[in-house]
């Protein structure tokens, strides 16, 4: 037996359709079944408060401390680092032999798995440089785990730079460094912060790699060489130890918001970039 | 600026260039370097193909942890792919421009919630749930395959989305002016001209969810054996390393970078497959 088209079309449409349908349900259920459980328990001193009794009371300031400090130690790591790899592969070599090891380079490292960031991480910077489990070495280890991220935004924001504007910079003398610094890094800085954020976002939400990297110590961190944890290792801990589910929700509460809100901001920059440039 | 300068600046440039595959290869040099000699000893063989894993007594087979993550990985991508792949030509191809402005970042959304947060969703409302109407312990084969499946669908909904996007629209035109309708142009062309990508999408995915290992440690409940059920409890290779690197020293501790290493190379040799599947398509056009 054949359908007619119009019907299987008719078909089609509503497998796919409720195939979508059912992505977006799933995401608005786990966003408001986290937020619901958990912000009647985000209050002023969850927030400001230390927690006592290993998280089984008290609040979370010093694993926001954490939060805070950690990526964006990763962040002034990996951007020089990132930046510098899409201006070289932008501004400074054509398409090469060398350029194609690069980019499979780069391309393998963003498939490497959280938890072997982890196993580095630990075996190199906390037990062969003998950092410790601390700070920096979480924060190395996050820069590496970022570096592909901050790379590729980075070479798209630059290559959406229109050519006109390097060629403008050249015929008033300028040499390449100064038109990459002056007029290409500028206008795609846009592009350059939406990868920051993405950045950011992976950071804050990542567990493996930091729990064997920075440790997962609950008090204040002071220093680079201090241990630290995490919102999201603190909300593992409490999550698996079964230390309390309600302190458990309300730290998910705080990690979805801050991890959602800077999602948020970097693709409203980047629709505004785009905008700005296709016009 | 004078020259030097100028010289400088590239030189630095082209040394920070080196970064990423410099990482990569340091990732590699040291995952090796704990973990082979281990292998040598042990034997492959007996490391790949052994069921026995008690680090206390000395013994090392990874079997069941191999069989359990391949196990998990594929129940994912049996939820993950179809469901990611039609969301993918739903958004592309049968919705309009606003509606698509809005449901994509939704989606893109999803890939933000830390894998924390899945596995506890899993274990609070999942879990119970599976319990009651499949029976068995709740943490399971299908928990775990069911959380992966959800958490992979951002990087299949993402990637094919590119994939059906670069098919040029001459291509849709050229069906619907034969008459067929946008359903047979979708399957009949579109679909056909992004294969590669939408085969690319799904391989990747699998790779996320071979590497993912908080939300599995929550989920899968970590028993150390060949599951025979969907319904019984497993322990994967990234949980095994995950939930033994607290306390393992000596031996035990190089078989868990043994173990990472089994991981990196499944996981780059999937890469591989990926890129080289995306980049085949792109020299051909």
């Amino acid at each position: 037996m054949r359908l007619s088209p119009k019907i299987t079309q008719a078909l089609a449409v509503a497998i796919l359709g409720s195939a979508t349908f059912l992505t977006v349900v799933v995401l608005v259920f786990i966003i408001i079944f986290i937020l619901g459980k958990g912000l009647p328990g985000v209050t002023w001193e969850f927030l400001s408060c230390a927690p006592k009794d290993m998280g089984k009371a008290g609040g979370i300031l010093p694993t926001l401390v954490g939060t805070v400090l950690l990526p964006s130690m990763a962040i002034a790591i990996a951007l020089p680092l990132g930046v510098g790899t899409a201006v070289y592969l932008t501004e400074y070599t054509r398409e090469n032999r060398m350029t194609h090891i690069l980019r499979f380079g780069i391309d393998c490292l963003a498939g490497i798995p959280s938890i072997i960031f982890g196993l580095f991480g630990f075996i190199f910077f906390v037990v062969m440089l003998k950092m410790g489990w601390c700070l920096l070495s979480g924060a190395l280890t996050l820069a590496i785990m970022i570096l592909p991220t901050i790379i590729r935004t980075s070479e798209e924001a630059i290559r959406a730079v229109p050519n006109a504007f390097r060629e403008v910079s050249f015929s008033l003398g300028a040499t390449r460094w100064e038109t990459v610094l002056k007029v290409v890094l500028p206008n795609a800085l846009p592009g350059i912060v939406t990868g920051v954020m993405l950045g950011i976002g992976r950071s804050i939400g990542e567990t493996a790699a930091v729990i064997f990297t920075a440790g997962s110590s609950l008090r204040m961190p002071m220093a680079a060489f201090d241990s630290v944890r995490t919102m999201s290792v603190h909300f593992y801990i409490l999550a698996r130890e079964g230390i309390s589910n309600e302190n458990a929700y309300a730290t998910a509460a705080v990690l979805v918001i801050s991890v959602l809100m800077i999602n948020l901001l970097s693709y409203s920059m980047m629709h505004r970039f785009i905008a700005k440039r296709s016009r | 600026m004078n020259v030097t300068g100028e010289k400088f600046a590239k030189f630095l440039l082209t040394a920070v260039a080196f970064s990423a595959l410099a990482s990569l290869l340091l990732i590699a040099v040291f995952i090796f370097k704990e973990g082979f000699p281990f292998i040598l000893k042990v034997g492959l063989s007996d490391f790949l193909f052994s069921s026995d894993w008690n680090p206390q007594t000395g013994n090392f087979g990874i079997f069941p942890m191999i069989v359990s993550s391949l196990y998990v990985t594929l129940g994912a991508m049996l939820i993950g792919a179809p469901l990611g792949i039609a969301g993918a030509i739903f958004i592309n191809e049968f919705l309009s421009r606003p509606a698509m402005r809005i449901i994509k970042p939704t989606i893109e959304l999803l890939a933000g919630i830390p894998s924390v947060v899945f596995g506890f969703l899993g274990v609070m409302v999942l879990a119970p749930f599976i319990r009651t109407h499949f029976g068995g312990p709740g943490l399971s084969v299908l928990t775990a395959a069911l959380i992966l499946g959800i958490m992979v669908l951002p990087t299949v909904i993402s990637i094919s989305t590119d994939a059906i996007s670069a098919v040029p629209n001459s291509y849709r035109e050229g069906a619907l002016a034969l008459g067929a309708t946008r359903w047979q142009s979708v399957h009949m062309v579109t679909i056909k001209a992004a294969r590669s990508g939408i085969i690319a999408s799904v391989i990747l995915a699998m790779g996320r969810a071979l590497g993912e290992t908080m939300a599995v440690i929550m989920v899968a409940g970590n028993t150390v054996k060949i599951p025979h059920a969907v319904t019984d409890p497993v322990r994967t290779l990234t949980a095994n390393i995950a939930l033994e690197m607290a306390n393992a020293t000596g031996m035990a501790r190089e078989a868990l970078f043994a173990t990472g290493i089994v991981l990196f190379v499944v996981i780059m040799i999937l890469n591989a497959i990926a890129l080289s599947v995306i980049k085949g398509k792109r020299n051909k056009q």
